[in-house]
């Protein structure tokens, strides 16, 4: 730990704990308190990563958070920030961008090659012919491109993330002093108050310099009052008011009746050839080393600024102890007398008038080459010295950190005085306090913040008439403290002769000055174009490094002026964010039946089925099939979707809502319906029972139960009938025992009569079958004589096991899905979604029987189905057999003289009738017993045979007897 | 999309805790011409300003509701069970 600095209060390391972790295999010791970027630079690891494009050799720059040089992977994770990621013991950090090390990256050779080898738009010129060779281009350019790597396994990038929601009345965003100053100021007045900062310490930019003590009692006085704070807690974006901000495992998302953006101002980099060198930082990152790490940022130092900031640093960091071999600042006159002397008085001499135009080294920096500006801000290459040092510490001017603003909806003005953007048409329930209102130095950004505050506070109807009083004193000499001239900015100097020289105007998407030239000579002259040919300001650092360079050079090259230039709005997510907090719980809800336990102990292959985990099967269709046939079968139906319609009009209601009657069903019957839309098109199916007088049982597909649920609940509230609707879906179960020995079976469980004379097809009753009481349904969906049994689903499992368990002596069997589906598609019964789609109506689908026409009253579809009834069926849904068994695909087209006409939309073998069988969308003139179609199925011709008559048992005798 | 919503019912809430139900669109009241059908099941006006439109609480008492809601802004100006 050669490369520490001695110790100062402001430190947030511990030095008397020392953590280890490794980085690249290599074991690393760092203090408790540190981040693996201080660490890293601490331990003589100067090399982070390497750049994108170039694999260009990168190292700390902001050390805050804000550029792209020091992502790197910690224990699988991809793209974290080391400069602000705490140490923790134990952890391996390894280099992101390198093949096959940091130290020696083999596609460095993209960099070294004389001419630019990869300027904007090299990738889509180049590599688009032949378009042949594209697979085996995309194989080589995809292991080139991008940063790190995902975790190959799901279980290794799993987050899991809360959602929060917080409402309040005013929310803070950003924790420096104008932050803190606005959020105490409104909890004072009584608002509820929400802070979030990215940092872990609440501070800004006072923590790494003298008044350090003064944020921390700030920062206390403010929790006293109230304030809720959230740090480290990035702000993500700004959405229609909903702030989220990211903390570890929780996304908060923010919804507050006031903003405060005070968020800042982020330093800017130079533009100089070389200016990416590891030893090139902003004046902020060498003195938060310094500072809150206790790092030496280097051993000799030479200082590059175009304003007031870099005197200040120069200073600062000889304080530090390191040694200051030079200021050099672009301004030939302006700049602070006092911090002149100051510099003067410590023996640092200042450039004045000179801009660094390289910086040199091959993995590190060596020194500087400076040269004397003229008034146009070029060098005069006769006046070129190099000055040796280790770091170059660089600032460039700050730009106000406007982005959360702009996606609100503020738009930014150019301010020729401070050399900036500034926001401006904020909206009205936004303010904006601090650096980024351009109320910067201190003092100032304290009464900026509290006259947000207070503003905020007072617009919600908090506070007093004294409190107002106060607002407008605050106001008052908070304009006099901010008028009169800013610092101007004046930041690209480079040196018109080096065209070897690489200077970035972009760090995260390696674009150079000359990429920007080369784009914007052919033609990209606008900066919206500019920025997405050229990617510049869409990297990790979203513009906070590169879109003022970038805007400066347009503006240079174009003739126009910075304003009119003008900004782009950087897209959410603001601050970097793993996908995996956005997609928040890795969960799937799965919903399971009363008696799933039993599908597994059966054997049974269990699978999604929507939302549901159903059996498929039990390990033998055939057989499974066969026993339903032949003896019985029971299967759990519990995921069908179960409704209680009652009151006075609940036959009134259903009479609208389905096409055939049910006002004359009689209690105890049963009757099929088809539900469908205005548009005659079919949207779920089921069976219909009535209870008695006022009460009717309404099942539904098992995918269709909520939506069945709100479509009826939605016409109620149109039609406010006087109806009833419990939806009781969750809490019964349901099972189908079926097949010719099921009569047999229930008779021996249940005192109710179950002859074919009193419990006929189609009635519903209500009985007890071992002891549970049940509605039994009588209907045949599989084809077999059967019996649908509905019962609590708390004594679902006695009763499934008391069935099996009688049923045994009659060859009973679980069946699953599979053979469901083979026996309804013997019947023809439609599966809606599968047999129908969108535009399928119950007139086309094989079943005008169900539309009622000569019924009074209005019902939902009816005249589009009148339309259809006038106009012809144009299509008709058929059954298909083919007989030497070839199963087409379901899909698979139906065709007439080549050209598709149909579609096939089920098909099965049949073991019972031993062949295939399936339903298919023909044209109406196909639809004709008898007639042959033609199937193409990949490649494959296949006739098919078309019968309109369920295939098996057509005159319902099995299902009646 | 991001806003606030009050059901008449249970209160002001996220919108995600709600289910878009559409524009307010009268069904015919006696038998439609083909055209004015398919006017009623296919077509929208789909304005920029304020708009009568369904919603369910889906996420609390399931009940619909309507709500005028400016499009441009989605501020909710206006919500009521229906018929009351
Ligand atoms: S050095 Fe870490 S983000 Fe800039």
């Amino acid at each position: 730990m050669s490369e520490r600095l001695p110790p100062n209060p402001r430190e947030r390391i511990n030095r008397a704990r020392t953590i280890n972790f490794s980085f690249d295999g290599k074991d690393v010791e760092a203090y408790d308190g540190d981040t693996i970027g201080s660490a890293l630079h601490a331990s003589g690891q100067k090399v982070l990563s390497r750049s994108f494009k170039y694999h260009r050799p990168r190292g700390l720059l902001c050390c805050a958070g804000q550029c792209p040089n020091c992502l790197v992977d910690v224990d699988g994770s991809p793209g974290v920030r080391a400069c602000t990621e705490p140490v923790r013991a134990g952890i391996k950090v390894t280099h992101m961008n390198a093949k096959p090390s940091l130290d020696f990256d083999v596609m460095r050779a993209t960099d070294l090659f004389g001419k630019p080898f990869t300027p904007p738009g090299f990738y889509y010129k180049t590599f688009i012919r032949p378009r042949r060779l594209w697979p085996l281009y995309e194989k080589v350019l995809r292991n080139a491109a991008g940063l790190g790597r995902l975790a190959k396994r799901q279980a290794d990038r799993e987050w899991r993330t809360e959602y929060r929601r917080r409402r309040a009345d005013v929310l803070v965003v950003g924790g420096g002093v104008a932050g803190m100053a606005a959020a105490l100021r409104a909890a004072e007045l009584g608002a509820d108050v929400v802070l979030m900062d990215d940092g872990p310490e609440l501070g800004g930019a006072m923590l790494a310099g003298q008044d350090a003590d003064s944020a921390k009692e700030l920062a206390e006085s403010i929790r006293a009052a109230g304030v809720e704070v959230l740090a480290p807690a990035a702000a993500l974006g700004f959405f229609d008011g909903l702030v989220p901000a990211w903390q570890g495992n929780t996304l908060h998302q923010v919804r507050a009746d006031r903003h405060i953006a005070a968020t800042g101002s982020i330093e800017q980099p130079l533009i100089f050839d070389g200016n990416d060198l590891p030893g090139v930082m902003l004046c902020s990152g060498a003195e938060r080393l310094a500072s809150l790490y206790g790092v030496r940022p280097g051993e000799t130092a030479v200082v590059a600024t175009t304003t007031d900031r870099g005197l200040e640093s120069a200073l600062a960091l000889q304080e530090a102890g390191i040694e200051v071999a030079g200021v050099v600042d672009a301004r030939a006159g302006d700049g602070s007398e006092e911090l002149l002397g100051a510099l003067a008085a410590a023996g640092i001499s200042v450039h004045r008038g000179t801009g660094v135009v390289k910086a040199f080294g091959r993995k590190h920096v060596r020194g500087v080459v400076v040269a004397d500006l003229d008034d146009e801000g070029r060098p005069d290459p006769a006046s070129k010295r190099g000055i040796d040092c280790d770091l170059v510490a660089v600032s460039g001017g700050t730009m106000p950190a406007t982005s959360l603003l702009l996606q609100a909806g503020a738009k930014a003005r150019w301010d020729e005085a401070s050399g900036s953007y500034l926001p401006d048409g904020v909206p009205s329930d936004i303010r904006v306090a601090g650096a980024v209102a351009g109320h910067e130095p201190r003092n100032c950004a304290a009464k900026s913040g509290a006259v947000a505050g207070a503003e905020a506070a007072l617009s919600l109807g908090l506070g007093s008439e004294e409190d107002r009083a106060r607002l407008q004193a605050d106001r008052a000499s908070l304009l006099r403290e901010t008028e009169g001239p800013a610092p101007a900015g004046q930041a690209r100097t480079q040196d018109a002769g080096s065209r070897n020289g690489k200077c970035f105007a972009c760090l995260c998407e390696d674009v150079t000055t000359k990429d920007i030239d080369y784009a914007i000579e052919e033609g990209f002259d606008s900066l919206e174009l500019l920025k997405r040919y050229t990617t510049v300001t869409m990297g990790p650092c979203q513009g906070r490094m590169c879109q003022l360079a970038s805007i400066r050079q347009m503006s240079e090259d174009t003739g126009a002026s910075i304003e009119e230039v003008g900004l782009t709005t950087a897209r959410p997510p603001w601050s970097t964010v793993p996908m995996g907090v956005l997609a928040g719980r890795p969960f799937e809800p799965a919903k399971r039946s009363a008696v799933h336990g039993r599908h597994r102990e059966l054997g049974g292959n269990v699978m999604w089925a929507g939302d549901w985990r159903r059996a498929y099967d039990y390990g033998d269709v055939r057989a499974e099939t066969m026993a339903v046939h032949e003896g019985a079968g029971l299967i759990d139906v519990s995921t069908l979707g179960k409704l209680v319609v009652s009151g006075p009009e609940a036959g009134a209601f259903l009479n609208l809502l389905y096409p055939n009657r049910f006002d004359n069903l009689k209690p105890g019957r049963i009757r099929y319906g088809v539900l469908g839309d205005d548009a005659g098109r079919i949207t779920d199916d089921g069976t219909i029972c009535r209870l008695d007088e006022n009460s009717f049982y309404v099942t539904t597909t098992s995918s269709g139960a909520d939506a069945v649920e709100s479509w009826f609940s939605w016409w109620l509230a149109e039609w406010k009938l006087d109806v009833q609707l419990t939806d009781v879906s969750q809490g019964l179960s349901a099972f189908n025992l079926a097949g010719p020995r099921s009569r047999e079976i229930l008779s021996g469980l249940t005192e109710l009569d179950c002859s074919n004379d009193s419990f006929a097809y189609l009635d519903g009753k209500r009985a007890n079958v071992v002891g549970v009481p049940c509605l039994m349904l009588r209907i045949g969906f599989v084809g077999e004589l059967g019996y649908e049994l509905h019962c609590p689903g708390p004594l679902a499992e006695h009763l499934w096991d008391s069935l099996l368990e009688a049923g045994a002596a009659h060859e009973i069997r679980p069946f699953g899905l599979e053979p469901q589906r083979i026996l309804r598609l013997q019947k023809m019964h439609i599966l809606v979604g599968q047999d129908t789609d969108a535009e399928s109506n119950p007139l086309e689908a094989a079943m005008p029987w169900i539309v009622k026409f000569e019924k009074e009253e209005d019902f939902i579809g009816r005249w589009a189905l009148e339309a259809v009834a006038e106009r012809g069926a144009e299509n008709k849904l058929i059954g298909f057999t083919i007989e030497n068994g070839t199963v087409p695909t379901e899909g698979a087209a139906v065709v007439v003289d080549g050209q598709p006409v149909g579609l096939v939309t089920s098909s099965r073998f049949s073991p019972k009738l031993e062949r295939s069988i399936g339903m298919a969308w023909v044209p109406a003139a196909l639809a004709e017993d008898g007639t042959t179609i033609t199937v193409s199925d990949e490649g494959r011709q296949i006739s098919a045979a078309v019968q309109t008559a369920p295939f098996y048992d057509p005159d319902q005798e099995l299902l009646r007897g | 999309m991001s806003f606030l919503l009050t059901c008449p019912n249970c209160g002001e809430r996220e919108v995600t805790d709600f289910a878009f139900g559409g524009e307010v669109v009268p069904r015919p009241s006696s038998k439609p011409s083909e055209r004015e059908l398919n006017t009623y099941n296919y077509f929208r006006r789909n304005v920029a300003g304020l708009q009568r439109e369904w919603w369910n609480h889906r996420s609390g008492c399931r009940a619909w509701f309507l709500a005028e809601r400016d499009t441009t802004t989605n501020e909710v100006r206006w919500v009521a069970l229906p018929g009351a």
